[in-house]
C-alpha cells in the first residue's frame, strides 16, 4: 500500500472506515471537525452505512449506544469539553459491555479552553471518567500512522474485550499532516457481533439492561468487569522505549509531547547525556511493569506532559518510591518546543549530578 | 364458553410492580397485545426509560434495552439506523421525553427517524416521587411545586404532540388517553397505526397517552382516572395531531373488541 | 343476550376498583377479605347478569381477569 499524506484527523476516518465503522456519529467542534466531516463525506454513502451529526454529544454517544446494541461496528469523536458530555453514555456502554470507539482530539482545559492541542484529559480517560467502578482502554498515538494504526486496533480491541475504548489524541496530532500507510482494506462484509440486540427471531427475547435492585448482582458485574479488566492489564500494554538501555534519565511521554521530547533526547544524546524516553501506548492499562523494570537501572525519571501533572500520578505509583520524579508541564493549549525540553532535560541532569 | 379475554401471548406472567390503577400497566398489555397481532415479535425491539416502566423488559416479552434518561430516542436512532429491518419503539415518560430528552426527541422527530415513541404523560415525574415535569398542570401542586405550579416562576405545560407535529419529520402523531375503555381501545387503535407507520418506513410516529399516576396525585386510582377526563384533557386534548401516511384506518377490528 | 362469566386472580388484584366503576351490570364488587399482599381485591358477583362484554378485563391495569362468553 503506497502512502499518502493525510491530516490527522482524516487518518482516523480512514482507518475507521477500513476496519468496517457502519456507523458514526459526531458533532462539530475544533480540533477534530475534519473527522467528522471526513466521515460525512465517506461513509454517509456507503451501503448499508450511517453518518449522523447528531444535536449533542450527548446525543452522538447514546446512538452509539444504539447501533452498538445493534451488534455493528460504531464509532464518535470529539474533544475535550464534549467527552466530558459523554461520560454518562460511555459508563453505560461498559456496564452493559458493549464495544464502542470513542476519540478525543484534546484541547485546552478547563471550561471552554482553548482550540490548541493539551493532554488534560489524562485523568478523565485513564480512570473511566464517568460514575461507577469501570475503565476503558485508552490509546495514545503519537503520530498520524498511529493515529491510523491505533484507530484500527481499537475497533478490534474493543470488540475482543466487550469494552468500549477511547483514542487521546490532541489538536496537534489531528491537525497535522503526515505520510501514513493504511495496513488494511475496508472488509467485503461489513462485521456483525453475535448475539446483538436485533429481535427475538428464532430464540426466547433478551433485554439489556445495567440497572438492577439488588446490590449482590451489581456486585457481581463489578468483579467480573475487574477480572476482565486484570485481563487486559495482563495481556495489552504497549509501550515504546526509546534508548533507554543505558540512560541516566528517562523521560516518560505519550502523545505529542513524546514527538517533541524525542527532539530533546536527539540534542541532549548529541551532548553525550545519556537521555531516554519510555512512550506510553496504552495509557490505560499503563506499562507500570516496564517502568518498574527501567527503574533497576535508572533512578530518574522526567515525566513531561502538556497538562498539570495527570500521567505523573501513574508513574509514582508505578515506581512506588523506586526512583526520582521530576515533572514539567505546559497546561492550556501551549505547546512546548523540543529545545525547552531539551534545557529542563539538561539542566536536571547537571542538576542531579548524572554521567 | 369460550373463554374470549386472556392475558396476552407476549405479556409475561410477571406480577406488574405498578400501583393499583397505574397507566402503565394498561399501556404494556396493549402493547404486548399488538405486537403479537401484527406479528414482529422477532423484529420489535423497545427502549424503557429511567423511570417507573424501567422494569417493563420484565413484562414484555420482546427484545429490549435500557436507554440513559431521556435518551431514548438517540438510542432508537442508532438501533434503528444500524439495523432498518427492527421494529424500534421507545417507551417514555414524560420527564424523560419533555425535559431531558427534549433535544433528542425534537431531532429523531425532525430527522423523521423511522421509529415509534409511545409518549406517557401522567403529569409527573413518578418513580423519583412526584416532582413536577414538563407537563405538569398550572397550580397543580407537586413536590418541587408544593405551592401549585405557576407560570411566572415555572412556565406552562409543554405541548409534545402539538411542537413535534411542527416537523415535517414527524409524519403521525395522536394523543389518547387511558382513562376509559373507549379510551384504552382508541389508545391501541393509535399504537397500531404508530408501528404500522414504521413498518411502511414513512418516519417518525409518536402516540402520547394520558395516563393516571394515582400515588403522585394523591388520589384514588377511580379518582385518578376521572380526573384525566375531567382536568387533563383540557390542557392536552384527545385526538389526531397529525397524520400525513395516508393508511387508511381499516387495520385495528380486533381492537374495538 | 349472551351469557358470560369472568375469573379473577384474586392474588394478582391490586383493588383498584377500576372494573367495577365501568362494568356496566354490577357485577363486580370488593371482596371481604385481603389478599396476600395486603390488598383488598374485587371479586365476581356471579349472579347470572355478566353478558362477557370484557369492559372490566379492557381496564384492569394488572391483567387479572379472564372472561368468558357463549
Amino acid at each position: 500500500m503506497t502512502k499518502v499524506l493525510m491530516y490527522g484527523n482524516e487518518a482516523i476516518g480512514e482507518a475507521a472506515i477500513r476496519a468496517g465503522c457502519q456507523c458514526y456519529f459526531g458533532y462539530p467542534i475544533t480540533p477534530q471537525n475534519e473527522l467528522t466531516e471526513y466521515m460525512a463525506a465517506n461513509l454517509s454513502r456507503k451501503k448499508g452505512c450511517t453518518f449522523i451529526q447528531a444535536e449533542s454529544e450527548i446525543a452522538a454517544i447514546n446512538m452509539v449506544y444504539g447501533a452498538s446494541l445493534a451488534g455493528v461496528r460504531t464509532m464518535t469523536s470529539s474533544s475535550s469539553p464534549g467527552i466530558s458530555l459523554k461520560q454518562e453514555g460511555i459508563s453505560y456502554l461498559a456496564a452493559c459491555e458493549l464495544p464502542a470507539v470513542i476519540v478525543n482530539m484534546s484541547r485546552g482545559g478547563p471550561g471552554l479552553g482553548s482550540i490548541a492541542a493539551a493532554q488534560s484529559d489524562y485523568f478523565q480517560a485513564t480512570r473511566g471518567g464517568g460514575h461507577g467502578d469501570y475503565r476503558t482502554i485508552v490509546l495514545g498515538p503519537s503520530s498520524v500512522q498511529e493515529l491510523a494504526d491505533l484507530t484500527h486496533r481499537a475497533f478490534d480491541l474493543s470488540d475482543q474485550y466487550r469494552i468500549p475504548v477511547m483514542i487521546l489524541g490532541d489538536g496537534m496530532l489531528g491537525q497535522m499532516k503526515e505520510p501514513v500507510e493504511f495496513k488494511h482494506e475496508a472488509p467485503a462484509e461489513l462485521p456483525l457481533r453475535a448475539h446483538a440486540l436485533r429481535g427475538a427471531k428464532g430464540r426466547p427475547s433478551k433485554y439489556v439492561k445495567s440497572l438492577t435492585s439488588n446490590p449482590i448482582e451489581l456486585e457481581e458485574l463489578n468483579w467480573s468487569l475487574y477480572r476482565r479488566y486484570q485481563l487486559i492489564k495482563k495481556k495489552e500494554v504497549a509501550y515504546e522505549a526509546f534508548q533507554c538501555e543505558d540512560a541516566e534519565l528517562i523521560i516518560v511521554a505519550f502523545g505529542i509531547a513524546a514527538r517533541i521530547a524525542k527532539g530533546a533526547i536527539k540534542n541532549a544524546r548529541a551532548e553525550g547525556m545519556k537521555v531516554g524516553m519510555l512512550r506510553p501506548i496504552t495509557l490505560w492499562p499503563f506499562p507500570s511493569e516496564k517502568i518498574q523494570e527501567l527503574a533497576k537501572n535508572t533512578k530518574h525519571f522526567l515525566v513531561f506532559e502538556m497538562n498539570m501533572g495527570q500521567m505523573l500520578e501513574d508513574v509514582q505509583l508505578a515506581l512506588a518510591g523506586n526512583g526520582e520524579i521530576s515533572f514539567y508541564g505546559r497546561p492550556g493549549g501551549v505547546i512546548p518546543t523540543p529545545s525547552e525540553v531539551f534545557r529542563v532535560a539538561s539542566r536536571l541532569y547537571c542538576q542531579k549530578g548524572l554521567k | 364458553m369460550n373463554k374470549i379475554y386472556a392475558r396476552p401471548r407476549l405479556l409475561r406472567k410477571t406480577p406488574f410492580h405498578y400501583c393499583a390503577g397505574c397507566g402503565h400497566s394498561v399501556i404494556h398489555r396493549i402493547v404486548a397485545e399488538l405486537i403479537d397481532e401484527m406479528n414482529i415479535h422477532d423484529k420489535a425491539i423497545g427502549i424503557p426509560p429511567p423511570g417507573c416502566a424501567v422494569f417493563a423488559y420484565y413484562y414484555l416479552d420482546v427484545d429490549m434495552a435500557e436507554s440513559a434518561h431521556g435518551r431514548g430516542m438517540a438510542v432508537a436512532t442508532g438501533l434503528k439506523r444500524a439495523n432498518p429491518e427492527a421494529i424500534v419503539f421507545t417507551y417514555q415518560g414524560d420527564g424523560d421525553l419533555a425535559a431531558i430528552g427534549i433535544a433528542e426527541a425534537i431531532h429523531a422527530a425532525n430527522r423523521g427517524e423511522k421509529i415509534t415513541s409511545i409518549f406517557v404523560n401522567n403529569a409527573v415525574y413518578g418513580m423519583t416521587g412526584g416532582q413536577m415535569a414538563p407537563t405538569t398542570l398550572l397550580d397543580m401542586k407537586t413536590t418541587t411545586s408544593p405551592y401549585g405550579r405557576d407560570a411566572a416562576l415555572e412556565g406552562n405545560p409543554i405541548k409534545m404532540s402539538e411542537m413535534l407535529a411542527l416537523l415535517k419529520g414527524a409524519v403521525y402523531i395522536e394523543r389518547t388517553a387511558v382513562d376509559s375503555p373507549a379510551n384504552i381501545r382508541k389508545t391501541k387503535k393509535a399504537i397500531r397505526k404508530a408501528l404500522q407507520t414504521q413498518i411502511n418506513g414513512l418516519g417518525f410516529s409518536m402516540v402520547e397517552i394520558l395516563a393516571p399516576c394515582p400515588t403522585n396525585w394523591k388520589m384514588s386510582p377511580v379518582e385518578s382516572w376521572q380526573w384525566v377526563g375531567k382536568v387533563m384533557t383540557k390542557e392536552f386534548p384527545l385526538g389526531l395531531i397529525k397524520d400525513t401516511t395516508g393508511i387508511k384506518d381499516t387495520a385495528g377490528e380486533k381492537d374495538a373488541d | 343476550m349472551k351469557k358470560g362469566y369472568i375469573e379473577i386472580n384474586q392474588e394478582l388484584c391490586k383493588g383498584c376498583q377500576i372494573c367495577m366503576t365501568f362494568c356496566p351490570k354490577g357485577s363486580i364488587s370488593p371482596s371481604d377479605k385481603l389478599n396476600s399482599s395486603g390488598y383488598l381485591p374485587v371479586r365476581f358477583n356471579d349472579d347470572g347478569e355478566c353478558t362477557g362484554c370484557a369492559t372490566c378485563a379492557v381496564v384492569c391495569p394488572d391483567v387479572v381477569i379472564e372472561v368468558y362468553r357463549d
